[in-house]
């Protein structure tokens, strides 16, 4: 199964602040544990709020709002794909985890929808619907 | 989401930390013991002690540090029964040498564990071993696996495969195969073959479209998941690169290889959207990393290439078949095959036009080999049907319908022989 992890962003990742050299160190030392096991198929660092966007969605109308945006302790910092074989494989990871901010911080685990988790919703007509959809977006169709 | 009840959690927890850890272990205390056979017991004795332990005292702190100290210990105490053994057989004997292995591996336990784990995969893929038991022996050592699991996933029993493996682990032992790293010329030999099992594990997984379903992503995924660990052993090999893309590249067709009502879809007519773009892009790096590693290109390698060639494609009508014909050849001189010569001749149809692709496959007519396997008609069929020769390519379709043993390819071959009009049909 996959899992997306995410490390919760915090005071510090929200004003910028770079880690030390030392953290950068066993997170690098920690990156490459995870590689080795096979466990790790992507991760990126996100930069502070400050430099996003937020989309806003009410019926047909979208607002665009510049970050950075107030609820710190729901935005994300930074996350990792892994593939594992269980989420208490996953926690199992994050415990080894160095943390990954200056202050206390939070990681949080959410497994991937996989293909049979639609099976159900997808019938046959829908799939078709979703492929002729889809051909029509190729350019070269 | 609902609270586990807390045995259950802990036995969750244990599952995990085993299937993170056994491999480490398992080639640890290989390592110490020399011996492969009894590591895997005494690592397993581990786990029994966690499974008694930790319901009871709570998880510790650190389980794999606990896993690992434990079953060291247990290494320690029997490297000293032997060495008592040893003595005394010494004394009997007058021989007043005994060996003194015991330190040597103690010392060896702070060393780098990575080493280790692939001298362990060297010797569970060793070739005194049966195919079926390297495969078997790798799970359970490398992947953790317990004798239900492989049992399941091989459609085997579980006293045959428990046989298979007692069996293998004597082998290894009577042959006194070496737990070491393999070098020079036998070491590119003793590769292949561990590649070869990652492969087959692959392949086991991927090929399933029917019976046990439920296991055979998970046996794909183990087998990226051996082949990455191996890319991060032994970094400097091309072919390992070269199949970890190959098995990326693969994997990343998974959603689309099956119809709505669970029918295979050939790769052309598969609808790319639903292709892993995640999976392609890993792919497309472990491939780039092979060619820097190696000039020619080995066999995954190549076969990587291939597959890369159609991920690039955004539609199947942009694929560049000259390349892939190129590839072929490389692939028919390093590693002949009929296989080869005739999925060779289906790029060359694509590439170069029907005519110039039935004579290589009028060529292969003649193989042994191919005496009884269907894609060789059904691919002479579909030739022929471009070429306007109606009448012969019914006749092969009926046929590799006839030869096939699979239902469903064998009613789609039914259809495409009723399909084939009187002559004077379409030429293209």
């Amino acid at each position: 199964m996959k899992v997306m992890v995410l490390v919760k962003a915090t005071k510090e990742s929200e004003s910028g602040v770079l880690p030390t050299p030392e953290l950068l160190g066993a997170m690098t030392r920690f990156n490459e544990e995870l590689i080795r096991a096979g466990v790790m198929l992507a991760g990126e660092g996100l930069k502070p709020s400050s430099a996003g966007r937020r989309v806003h969605f009410a019926g047909e109308r979208r607002t665009v709002t510049d970050g950075p945006f107030a609820e710190t302790k729901e935005l994300v910092a930074g996350f990792w794909l892994w593939q594992v074989r269980s989420v208490e494989e996953a926690v199992e990871w994050v415990k080894r985890c160095p943390n990954p901010m200056l202050s206390d911080s939070d990681i949080e685990i959410r497994p991937l929808y996989g293909p049979e988790d639609f099976a159900e919703l997808m019938t046959p007509e829908l799939q078709a619907l979703g492929e002729d959809q889809r051909r029509r977006l190729e350019p070269n169709a | 989401m609902t609270e586990l009840p807390p045995q259950e959690a802990v036995r969750k927890r244990i599952a995990a930390v085993w299937h993170m850890e056994s491999g480490k272990l398992v080639a640890r205390l290989a390592r110490m013991l020399r011996d492969v056979g009894r590591a895997e017991e005494l690592a397993q004795d581990a786990l029994v002690a966690a499974l008694e332990d930790w319901p009871r005292s709570g998880v510790p702190e650190n389980p794999a540090a606990w896993l690992m100290t434990t079953a060291k210990h247990r290494a320690v105490d029997e490297l000293r029964r032997r060495r008592l053994h040893e003595r005394k057989a010494a004394m009997l004997s007058c021989d007043v040498e005994p060996a003194g292995e015991g330190d040597d591996a103690e010392r060896a336990v702070d060393e780098d564990i990575g080493d280790d784990l692939l001298r362990l995969m060297f010797v569970a893929c060793h070739p005194v071993l049966s195919v079926d038991a390297r495969v078997a022996l790798t799970l359970r050592l490398l992947g953790g696996l317990g004798t239900p699991e492989i049992a399941r996933a091989f459609l085997a029993s579980e006293a045959t495969i428990q046989q298979r493996i007692v069996r293998a682990k004597r082998t290894l032992a009577e042959a006194r195969v070496p737990f070491e790293l393999p070098r020079d010329d036998d070491r590119r030999a003793r590769l292949s073959s561990v590649l070869e099992v990652v492969y087959l594990v692959f392949n086991e997984g991927y090929a399933a479209t029917s019976g046990e379903r439920w296991l055979k992503p998970e046996l794909c995924d183990e087998a990226l998941r051996l082949g990455r660990i191996l890319a991060a052993l032994a970094a400097q090999e091309s072919e390992v690169h070269g199949l970890v893309a190959l098995m990326e590249i693969q994997s990343s067709r998974h959603r689309a290889r099956l119809g709505a009502s669970g029918e295979p879809v050939l790769l052309l007519d598969q609808d790319r959207a639903l292709w892993d773009p995640l999976l392609i892009s890993r792919g497309l790096a472990a491939l780039a990393r092979a060619e820097s590693l190696a000039a020619p290109l080995g066999p995954y390698a190549l076969q990587a290439a291939i597959a890369a060639c159609h991920a690039r494609a955004r539609t199947a009508a942009e694929t560049d078949w000259t390349r892939i014909v190129a590839l072929y050849d490389a692939l028919a001189e390093i590693a002949p095959s009929p296989i080869v010569a005739l999925n060779r001749a289906v790029a060359v149809a694509m590439a170069y036009g029907a005519a110039a692709a039935l004579l290589i496959v009028d060529g292969l007519r003649s193989e042994a080999k191919l005496q009884n396997y269907h894609l060789l008609p059904s691919v002479r069929g579909d030739l022929l049907l471009k070429l306007g020769r109606q009448d012969e390519a019914r006749a092969e379709f009926e046929r590799a319908a006839q030869l096939t043993q699979n239902a469903r390819e064998r009613a789609l071959l039914s259809r495409r022989a009723a399909e084939c009009a009187p002559a004077g049909g379409r030429i293209n």
